[in-house]
This record gives structure tokens, C-alpha cells and sequence, in this order.
């Protein structure tokens, strides 16, 4: 229903600017973008705890703040309660934000050192100018007794120095919840403390969700924590939603490999459970230069044909094939490949000049022993054509895709693999590589 | 327990002189790692972890005085004189750092990071050397050689880490202590590592002791863990069995609040962690223990050897005969209010 619905985003970018060199400062070029959040279009209801997870890199900080106003969108519309908040002025925006607070990952850093509890406390209320003195005062103590600082008196007058990491983030969140607010962004919030604490502070905000009617964007890296937490779970991969659903879906029965992926790497202390060795490499990618096609395409275990094989990917081959070869090996075959600048430039289709004196059918012969040995890797699905051309190597890969969400039962997903046409345009491609054959040496 | 341990530590004890007093944050802690083996080192923030590897390596700061044994190749690291104890860092002893960011010299390439360390250590090694060492131990860590000449910001957070852990390899110390080395690290890649460090005692048989907040690292990376609590071993023994059946009430209550994929109930240890300037007479978890007795509140355990190379430092073990009568009847408490929580 629609007036179920506090926060209504849609295709909504944040792109922060490169600086580039000190040159091209001056001369006022642009060095590019990082997407940060890229194209993301979700709705946050009225009472639900949403969790947005991912690795660092995957814009989910920046998609949270995005939605509190405290970064500014490059497009797309964040709609709060119906008014779109995109476009107000810093004013406006703080106004709006009695409503809508954020509690931070490090209590530590959130609190200022140099005043006490209740000063912070009351700090919002001073801003906003809320109440009398006297009421201000009775509210903090309310406050920190609702958050489990009882008795208050114990606690007003000590400075963080005075707390312990649970009682700091109880501060945190004493002083988000005084203005009353109707949405709290908790970025990490118990990332920072012992185990022993974390169970206390993730009872805490579901105590004052059901006291306060409170909504929440519990933004994190733990999928563990956000089990219990969420009602709904959003995967981010590199700035976008690679998997939205109920969170019983998502751990019964998750979609996008990269999500398995996640659940598989949590470390379990039941030492008859060992995580798999068979993780992706590699880590998140630069958002400034994304991997064609899918995002996750470079470490997924399952992309094929059509995900967005390109020239990095086999400068990736190349590197990680070398970094276990022996010193005369390694250097062998890259004074063979030559340069591999031309594989920095992401594009499906490269002519790559092979060492100094050697053929570009040297090059070919050793991609072909290097396919030869493990024809079964993902890469070798997305060449289409592998070609020597006098000194050089010309290497194609299939054109890629971009993926598009896909409603699959109670979750939507974003991967080829459920993708009915891009699966068929693979199998028409594969049949067409078959075809022409690969033109080797 | 290994016949011939790398390291042998006996009766530590560190403390550190405060305004407000001393803190005794290693109470006489007693413990062996054996030549290719993992120790995990489990216990909340402010238990004294840490200091313990540091006081292992003797590298602790001013202020800090230590006492007992540390027994590495015959001799005592503990007063050992500075020089001699600088010469056995690298090549014997290594130590990872858990922020990998502010290790490394943004303004050093990855390569003089190698050189720098290798020539210090063993000046005699050739140019050739030196490269082929660097360039292996990277390699195994998954760093490829075309990536030496560059600079630590050209590295991702994951990659930095496997680079400090290859600087600390190349010198083939016997003894590492890794300090929660994947704690700023994302999921994947935390997997990524250790398995890396799980690897390093079949690789490099070298003993590892890896400090760590999270139970389920231990498991999947040690050997062996070490529970410890308000300066003091709770708990040693293989990580299966400790972890299987924990026999201190504080692993098993540390293993109920540890929130994982298969947790179906929420939980946490009432109270804090004791301040290590006056702890709590008796056992120092009595105060929040669910299965505190009289007798906890009075006598200082005694440590028990349970068979299986497992040992435990709590009353409900014994020994019987120092137990006072009635010693085993449940201890009446107050009420923790949350106001003391950790």
C-alpha cells in the first residue's frame, strides 16, 4: 500500500567526483567519477527494518546517507513521507531531520570528549530548540533511562571517557531517539563491540522500535547480525542492488552467487563447520572503472558468455597465474606477453603486441596452454575469438549484457542466470563460437 | 601438547603504572605454541590479550614492567637487554598488526619494503636474492610480481594485509603473533587470509599465535585456542573440544553471545569486564557467572588439567579437597544493573 511507504527511491545516483592531477585541476578537466550508488530504486516501509549489506566499496554508507540528505544525489528522487528531499535546501533538510537521525559505527568517534552525557544528550534539543531548560533537562533523563542508562544520574555528568563501548553507543543512541524521530539509519552500529555487548545493543534498538514505532536502515557487513535484525535484506554490489527480499528468503534460499558467497565466508565457532576454501578472489573493484556487464562478473564461480568478460579480467589471469610460478617462469612468459598496458582500457575486443622479437602467435600458443590447463574457468567462456595477426594478438570477448533485476518468487535478483534471455543468447553465441571456431596458430 | 614448543611462557605477568593505579593486565599466564602450530587467543577488548602478545615479544611500552619467563631457544626474553632482543626480532620472532594501512610507508614501493627488511636482517643476500625471496613469499600470499614496483595506496585493504604478511614471512621467523589480523577486513576476504594463515604452518612451520575478539576465526584457522579473561587464562585446550564443550561457564557463555548464521536466540553476558586495577577477589568472572558458587567469591582458582591437554581455571572442577563445605552451594548475588555493562 502506498501510505505504507516512508522512503520511496528511484534510480537514485551518487557520483563523486575524481580530482584528478593538479593540472587538470587548473584546467578544470574532470578525472571521472566513483558510483557510489548506482541506480538504486527501493522503498522503505513504515515500521520495517531494512538491511543494506555489503562489503566496503558497495555504497552502502553513501546510499544511507544519500537518503538522509547528508550527501547530495546526481540523480534519481529519495521521497520522504511523500516529499522529495533531492532537492531541498540545507534548511529545509535540517528541519526534516528531527525526523530522520543516524546512529554511527565508532561511539567512540560519534561522542565529543570534551562534554558530558547530558550535554550531548541534549544537544539536539539546543539545536532544534526544543523546550524549556527545565524540560530539556527531565527529557534527557527519560531518554537515558529508556535506553538503559538507569538510573540517568548516574550517568549525566561522566564524559565518554567514564563509559564502556556499550554505554558510549547507548549515548549514541539516546541522543538520535530524544528528537523523537520517525526514521534512524544505523550504520554498523554494533560493529565496534565485544560480542558479549553486541546482543545487548541489537535488543535495545528492537526494544525501542516497538516503544518508539521507530523505522530502520541497518546498514552492514554482517550478514550474521542482520539475520535477526532485519525484516528485509538488500544485497549492494558496487552501488547497486544485486538482490532484494524478506530476510527468510534470502538465508533460506539465496540467488545471486555473490550473495552465497557472503553467507558461505561468515565464520561459524562450531568447529565442525569450516568455511569453504572455494571463495571468490579478489576483492570489491574500483567503482570508478566497474568490470563491464555485471559487476561481479571477475569473481563469480558461475558467469558465462554473456556477464562481461573484458581485457582486465585477463590481465587478472595473467597476474595471478604469475604470482605462483617460479621467478624464471614469470618472467619468461611476461617478456612474451609485453606490455600489458592495452589491457587497462576496459573494452571487449584488444590487439595486444607481444613481447619484443616474439609473434603474437607465441602470445596465442601460451593462452592456449594456459586455457588448456583449466578449460573449465569462467574466463574461457567469455572469448569469442582468439587471433594472431603478425606481431600482434588480437583477442574478443563476447559483448557483454547488463543485468536487470528479476522478480524470482518473493526475492529480486539481478544475474543472467535467471535470466531466460540472456541464458539463450549465451547458448546462441556458444553455438556460434563453435561455429567459427577458434582460429589458433 | 607438543614435546618441543617454540616458544615457552611461564608465569608472565605484565604490568602498567597508572595515575589512578597498576594494572595488572597479564596475570601470571602460562602458555606453550608448538613448531607449526596455531594458538588462538580469544577474549573481550581490555583482557589483556594483546598485551600478552606483546609481552611474548618484548615489545611492550615504557611503563610497562613485566616478570616470569618467556622461554625462546634456550633463553629468557623476559630482561633480556634491548640489543640482543632486536636481533631476534624478524628473523625469529614477527608480529602482524591489525591496520594494515598504517604499516606500511605510503612513500616506499612494495619492493624497498622488501629490500629494507631483508638487508637488515640478512645483509649477505645478493640483489638477485633479494628479489626472488620478496617475489616468492608475495606470490604465495597471491601478490603477483608485476605488481612490486608500486606503492601501498595502489593496493586494496585485503592485499595490503597479505603484503604485511609477506614482509613479516620473507625473514622466516619461528614465531608470529598476529594481532587481530583480519579485523578491519571485509568477509571474503577475511576467509581469503585465513586461509593464508591457516596454510602457514604447513608452509613455513611456522608457530603462530593469533590474537583475535572472534570465536569464529578460531575455529576455523587454530589448532589450539587460549580463553582469556581479566588478564588471566580461562581456559586452554584443542579448539575443537574447547569449542565442542566448553568447560570454563565464561567460553561457554562468550560461545552462546557470539551471533552466527545458526544462532535462533539473542544473548549476552550480564555485567563488564572487571577493571584489571582491583579485580574481583576469588575468581575474577564470579560477578557475572551463572554458575558462580560460594567458594568462587573467596579463594583464587586453581588451575585444573582435565586430560586431553585441556586445562581450566574454574572451581567447578576442583580440586574437591580445597572446596570448604558448603563452598559448593550457589553464590547469592545482586542484581546486575545495566548500568554496569560493558
Amino acid at each position: 500500500m502506498a501510505d505504507d511507504v516512508l522512503v520511496s527511491i528511484r534510480g537514485l545516483k551518487t557520483y563523486y567526483a575524481i580530482r584528478g592531477s593538479f593540472a587538470s585541476r587548473i584546467l578544470g578537466r574532470e578525472a571521472g567519477h566513483v558510483r557510489a550508488v548506482d541506480d538504486v530504486s527501493i522503498e522503505l516501509r513504515r515500521g520495517e527494518v531494512l538491511g543494506l549489506v555489503g562489503e566496503s566499496g558497495s555504497g552502502k554508507t553513501t546510499l544511507g546517507r544519500t537518503i538522509l540528505g547528508l550527501v547530495s544525489a546526481t540523480e534519481g528522487s529519495v521521497q520522504f513521507e511523500g516529499r522529495e528531499i533531492t532537492k531541498l535546501s540545507e534548511r529545509r533538510l535540517r528541519a526534516l531531520r528531527r525526523e530522520m537521525q543516524i546512529v554511527f559505527q565508532d561511539p567512540h568517534a560519534s561522542l565529543n570528549p570534551a562534554m558530558t552525557v547530558a550535554q550531548q544528550v541534549e544537544h539536539p534539543l539546543q539545536i532544534h530548540k526544543i523546550g524549556s531548560g527545565a524540560e530539556r533537562k527531565s527529557r534527557v533523563a527519560e531518554t537515558l533511562s529508556i535506553v538503559g542508562l538507569d538510573p540517568p544520574e548516574q550517568f549525566l555528568d561522566k564524559y565518554p571517557s567514564d563509559l564502556s563501548g556499550g554505554q558510549k553507543q547507548r549515548v549514541v543512541i539516546a541522543r538520535a531517539i530524544i528528537l523523537n524521530p520517525v526514521l534512524l539509519v544505523a550504520d554498523e552500529p554494533v560493529s565496534m563491540l565485544d560480542m558479549s555487548v553486541r546482543a545487548k545493543i541489537l535488543e535495545l534498538m528492537l526494544y525501542l522500535k516497538r516503544q518508539l514505532n521507530l523505522t530502520y536502515l541497518y546498514i552492514t557487513h554482517d550478514l550474521a547480525t542482520a539475520k535477526f535484525f532485519c525484516d528485509r535484506i538488500a544485497i549492494l554490489y558496487l552501488g547497486r542492488i544485486v538482490e532484494i527480499g524478506p530476510s527468510e528468503a534470502i538465508y533460506a534460499d539465496p540467488k545471486h552467487p555473490y550473495t552465497k558467497a557472503l553467507l558461505r565466508a561468515i565464520p561459524d565457532p562450531d568447529p565442525r563447520r569450516a568455511v569453504p576454501r572455494d571463495l571468490p578472489p579478489g576483492e570489491v573493484p574500483d567503482a570508478a572503472q566497474p568490470p563491464l556487464g555485471c559487476s561481479f562478473h571477475p569473481r563469480c564461480p558461475l558467469a558465462f558468455e554473456v556477464c562481461g568478460w573484458e581485457t582486465r579480467d585477463l590481465r587478472d589471469l595473467l597476474e595471478s597465474r604469475w604470482a605462483m610460478q617460479a621467478q624464471e617462469d614469470y618472467e619468461a612468459e611476461q617478456a612474451l606477453m609485453g606490455n600489458l598496458g592495452a589491457l587497462d582500457e576496459p573494452a571487449s575486443h584488444v590487439r595486444l603486441k607481444a613481447g619484443s622479437g616474439r609473434m603474437g602467435a607465441d602470445v596465442v600458443a601460451l593462452l592456449e596452454s594456459i586455457r588448456a590447463a583449466s578449460p573449465d574457468a569462467p574466463f574461457w567462456k567469455g572469448i569469442r575469438r582468439i587471433a594472431a595477426d603478425g606481431q600482434f594478438a588480437e583477442i574478443e570477448w563476447h559483448e557483454p549484457i547488463a543485468p536487470r533485476p528479476l522478480d524470482q518468487g518473493e526475492t529480486t535478483v539481478e544475474c543472467h542466470l535467471y535470466d531466460e534471455d540472456a541464458l539463450a543468447e549465451a547458448e546462441r553465441r556458444r553455438g556460434g563460437t563453435t561455429a567459427v571456431g577458434v582460429e589458433t596458430v | 601438547m607438543t614435546a618441543t614448543p617454540v616458544v615457552s611462557v611461564r608465569d608472565l605477568r605484565v604490568y602498567y603504572g597508572t595515575p589512578r593505579g597498576t594494572v595488572r593486565a597479564v596475570d601470571r599466564v602460562s602458555l606453550d605454541i608448538g613448531e607449526g602450530e596455531v594458538l588462538g587467543l580469544v577474549g573481550e577488548s581490555g583482557c589483556g590479550k594483546s598485551t600478552l602478545g606483546r609481552g611474548i615479544l618484548g615489545l611492550l611500552p615504557d611503563g610497562a614492567a613485566s616478570d616470569g619467563e618467556v622461554i625462546y631457544g634456550g633463553k629468557n626474553l623476559v630482561g633480556m637487554n634491548p640489543k640482543e632482543l632486536r636481533r631476534l626480532r624478524g628473523p625469529d620472532l614477527g608480529l602482524i598488526f591489525q591496520e594494515p594501512m598504517t604499516r606500511l610507508n605510503p612513500l616506499m614501493r612494495i619492493e624497498d619494503h622488501f629490500r629494507e627488511t631483508l638487508e637488515q636482517h640478512e645483509p649477505k643476500l645478493s640483489d638477485r636474492e633479494v628479489r626472488t625471496r620478496s617475489l616468492e613469499t608475495l606470490g604465495r600470499m597471491g601478490i603477483p610480481p608485476t605488481r612490486f614496483r608500486q606503492y601501498p595506496h595502489e593496493f586494496s585493504g585485503g592485499m595490503r594485509q597479505r603484503i604485511m604478511i609477506a614482509l613479516a614471512l620473507v625473514l622466516r621467523p619461528k614465531l608470529l603473533v598476529a594481532d587481530e589480523p583480519t579485523t578491519s577486513l571485509d568477509v571474503i576476504v577475511e576467509a581469503q587470509i585465513l586461509g593464508i594463515l591457516s596454510d602457514l604452518r604447513r608452509n613455513f612451520g611456522t608457530a603462530l599465535l593469533l590474537i583475535t575478539h572472534n570465536l569464529g576465526i578460531v575455529a576455523e584457522a587454530c589448532d589450539r585456542v587460549a580463553v582469556m579473561y581479566a588478564g588471566q587464562i580461562a581456559e586452554e585446550g584443542d579448539a575443537r573440544d574447547v569449542f565442542g564443550e566448553p568447560a570454563h561457564p565464561y567460553t561457554r557463555e562468550l560461545l552462546r553471545s557470539t551471533i552466527s548464521l545458526e544462532t535462533v536466540e539473542l544473548h549476552s553476558i550480564p555485567g563488564a569486564p572487571p577493571n584489571l586495577i582491583d579485580p574481583p577477589n576469588g575468581c575474577r568472572f564470579h560477578p557475572r557467572c551463572p554458575s558462580a558458587m560460594e567458594v568462587c567469591a573467596s579463594r583464587d582458582p586453581v588451575e585444573q588439567a582435565l586430560g586431553d591437554g585441556r586445562r581450566v581455571l574454574c572451581w567447578l572442577h576442583g580440586p574437591d579437597e580445597l572446596i570448604p563445605e558448603d563452598g559448593r552451594e550457589p553464590l547469592e548475588r545482586e542484581e546486575i544493573a545495566i548500568a554496569e555493562e560493558a
